[in-house]
């Protein structure tokens, strides 16, 4: 199991702030358990306080590119049912959703 | 001759040009190997045995008319994080288990304009996210070397199968290592190419600026065989570049005078076993002896910050990419909840695993107001000195040999209860990814019975100069060619 850290890094709160960044449901076991985990995660990336980055632009690509550009030609578009197909609800050709409005 | 379902891709391509076998006779060997050793490896989420049978008379029926290709008839599994057109496609995840996607990925087309066989899809740690096998939502997959032990990840579903022989080889993805350590725990070739090399189009995201396909196969001309069937630029996918695709297979000849091979000492320290040290060594003589000039004393001091920018990147970009997962346009989808959010909410909790959780608040909290510069920014300037320290590096080496992994397979459940100890089996190979530069694995001995994987880093699109050092190795030993007994 893992160590507790001298000092938590994330408290509780913290962990359900971020669960509702992330639209992610969390149980209060699970607020407990990511407390602990994600602290002793972030202070094992202290670490990189270490490393002098003056002046270090920060990576974008992997790999050097330019600005991709294509033609702006039409092209087909799944049929309708395809797309469609794996919806877990669906009414009159839409995504079916709960009300968004009162 | 070899048992059919043994056979390697350009053997099976041999005999079948030569009229010697069929695809059907081959695509029936293996779906029985499958049905007699998947009890006991778990490497498939999906046997696709009618589809298969079926590609396998329309690749008779080509060949027959003297239309074969190298990978024609020849049956193939596919890691289920791939979209294949009509083929339940799950990440191993609950919250895509009934997912048919609509589309074929790139890699898949090309694959069927070359009638290769489908046998199905392979297991993975869910979303990719792991590196056993074991965070995969439906079951862990065992290696085939000792079935207590994990075959890696996360594509070990792939490694296992093709190290079972289940298939005649497969295809994974690696964002921090995903092909190359199971191919290392499983004595297979698993390659990595440059990033952009291979379209990511219809691979499912992870982390996009990490995130490549690429073969796991039985020997190298397997390897360079499959590059050449999938490497190329695709308009569907704006990272993949145009830079020309050579034929890999005409790099596989001659020795390695000329050519000069570093060895950074970084990779030889913290929790390497001294079985896997000891092999190294002797592979990295071998390569000396085979006119490599071997320069033991490089260093790449920013290996040790190279963990913590992974999984600071990594996460930030999944906890993007698996935003998307809402439960209203497809996957799981959870309503009995008030609102339109909290169905969300729900439907998230329920359908991401524990790891996919980890890694999106781990993401979502680097990358949050007032704490975006102080992890996801200065992750991505580190990122900048570790692609400035390989590019030094390759102004004076062809490669970089390293161990692929410190370890040797683990068993089953060690590491499951320490995410940190879990992220340490990936050290050696998240750099290549953080860097976006090719890499490839391939069997360099034994340790305690288990296989030992030797990783061979290369230039960006330097894919040739790395097969030609892993094809010269392979001539000159015989690792490869040992089974494991299932």
């Amino acid at each position: 199991m893992l160590q507790l850290v001298s000092r938590m890094k994330l408290d509780r709160k913290q962990v359900e702030h971020v669960a509702w960044l992330a639209r992610l449901g969390v149980d209060e076991d699970e607020v407990e358990k990511f407390a602990v985990e994600l602290s002793n995660i972030l202070e094992n990336f202290e670490i990189l306080k270490q490393v002098d980055t003056t002046g270090v632009p920060p990576a974008t690509h992997a790999v050097p590119l330019q600005s991709v550009f294509r033609e702006d030609a039409s092209l087909p578009s799944y049929p309708q049912s395809d797309v469609l197909a794996n919806a877990p609800r669906e009414e009159e050709s839409c995504f079916k959703v709960k009300p968004v409005l009162e | 001759m070899n048992k059919l379902y043994e056979l390697t891709i350009h053997e099976a391509h041999k005999l079948l040009e030569g009229r010697e076998i069929s695809s059907v006779e081959l695509t029936k060997a293996l779906l029985e190997r499958i049905a007699a050793v998947e009890d006991k490896i778990r490497a498939c989420v999906t046997v696709t045995a009618e589809l298969a049978l079926r590609q396998a008379e329309e690749a008779d029926a080509a060949i027959k008319s003297g239309d074969i290709t190298p990978l024609s008839g020849v049956p193939v599994l596919i890691k289920d994080v791939i979209c294949t057109r009509g083929i339940r496609t799950t990440c191993s995840s609950r919250m895509l288990e009934n997912f048919v996607p609509p589309y074929d990925s790139f890699v898949i087309k090309k694959l069927r304009a070359q009638k290769a066989v489908l046998l199905g899809k392979t297991n993975m740690d869910e979303f990719a996210m792991g590196s056993s096998t074991e965070h995969s939502a439906f079951f862990p997959t065992h290696n085939p070397w000792e079935l207590d032990c994990v075959p890696g990840g996360s594509s070990g579903g792939s490694a296992a199968a093709v190290s079972g022989d289940e298939a005649v080889y497969a295809l994974g993805s690696d964002t921090g290592g995903s092909i190359r350590q199971p191919a290392g725990f499983c004595n297979l070739v698993g390659l990595k190419p440059t990033y952009g090399r291979v379209s990511r189009f219809g691979l499912i995201a992870f982390a996009s600026s990490l995130d490549q396909i690429g073969p796991i196969t039985k020997d190298v001309t397997d390897c360079a065989l499959v590059m050449n069937a999938i490497a190329g630029y695709d308009p569907m996918d704006s990272t993949s570049v145009s830079y020309p695709v050579p034929d890999y297979t005409s790099s596989l000849e001659g020795d390695l005078k000329g050519l000069k091979i570093g060895v950074p000492k970084e990779y030889f320290t913290e929790g390497m076993q001294p079985g896997v040290r000891s092999a190294l060594e002797k592979a990295i003589r071998k390569l000396g002896e085979l006119g490599a000039s071997i320069d033991r004393e490089v260093s790449l001091p920013h290996t040790k910050y190279v963990l913590a920018v992974y999984y600071i990147v990594a996460p930030s970009e999944a906890s993007a990419n698996l935003a998307r997962y809402d439960g209203v346009k497809y996957g799981f989808s959870e309503q009995d909840a008030g609102s339109v959010i909290e169905a969300v909410e729900r439907t998230r909790q329920l359908g991401f695993g524990p790891e996919v959780k980890r890694r999106i608040m781990l993401g979502t909290y680097a990358l949050s107001a007032g704490y975006y510069d102080a992890y996801y920014l200065k992750a991505q300037k580190v990122r900048t000195l570790v692609k400035r320290e390989f590019e030094q590096a390759f102004e004076k080496y062809d490669a970089l040999v390293t161990p692929t992994s410190p370890t040797v397979a683990f068993k089953l459940g060690a590491r499951t209860e320490d995410p940190l100890q879990m992220y340490l089996s990936d050290v050696c190979t998240l750099p290549v990814n953080i860097a976006g530069i090719p890499a490839i694995s391939i069997p360099a001995g034994f340790s305690d019975g288990l296989p030992v994987g030797m990783q061979i880093m290369g230039k960006p699109f330097g894919e040739e100069t790395i097969l030609k050092i892993a094809f010269a190795y392979e001539q000159a030993t015989a690792w490869h060619r040992r089974k494991p007994k299932i």
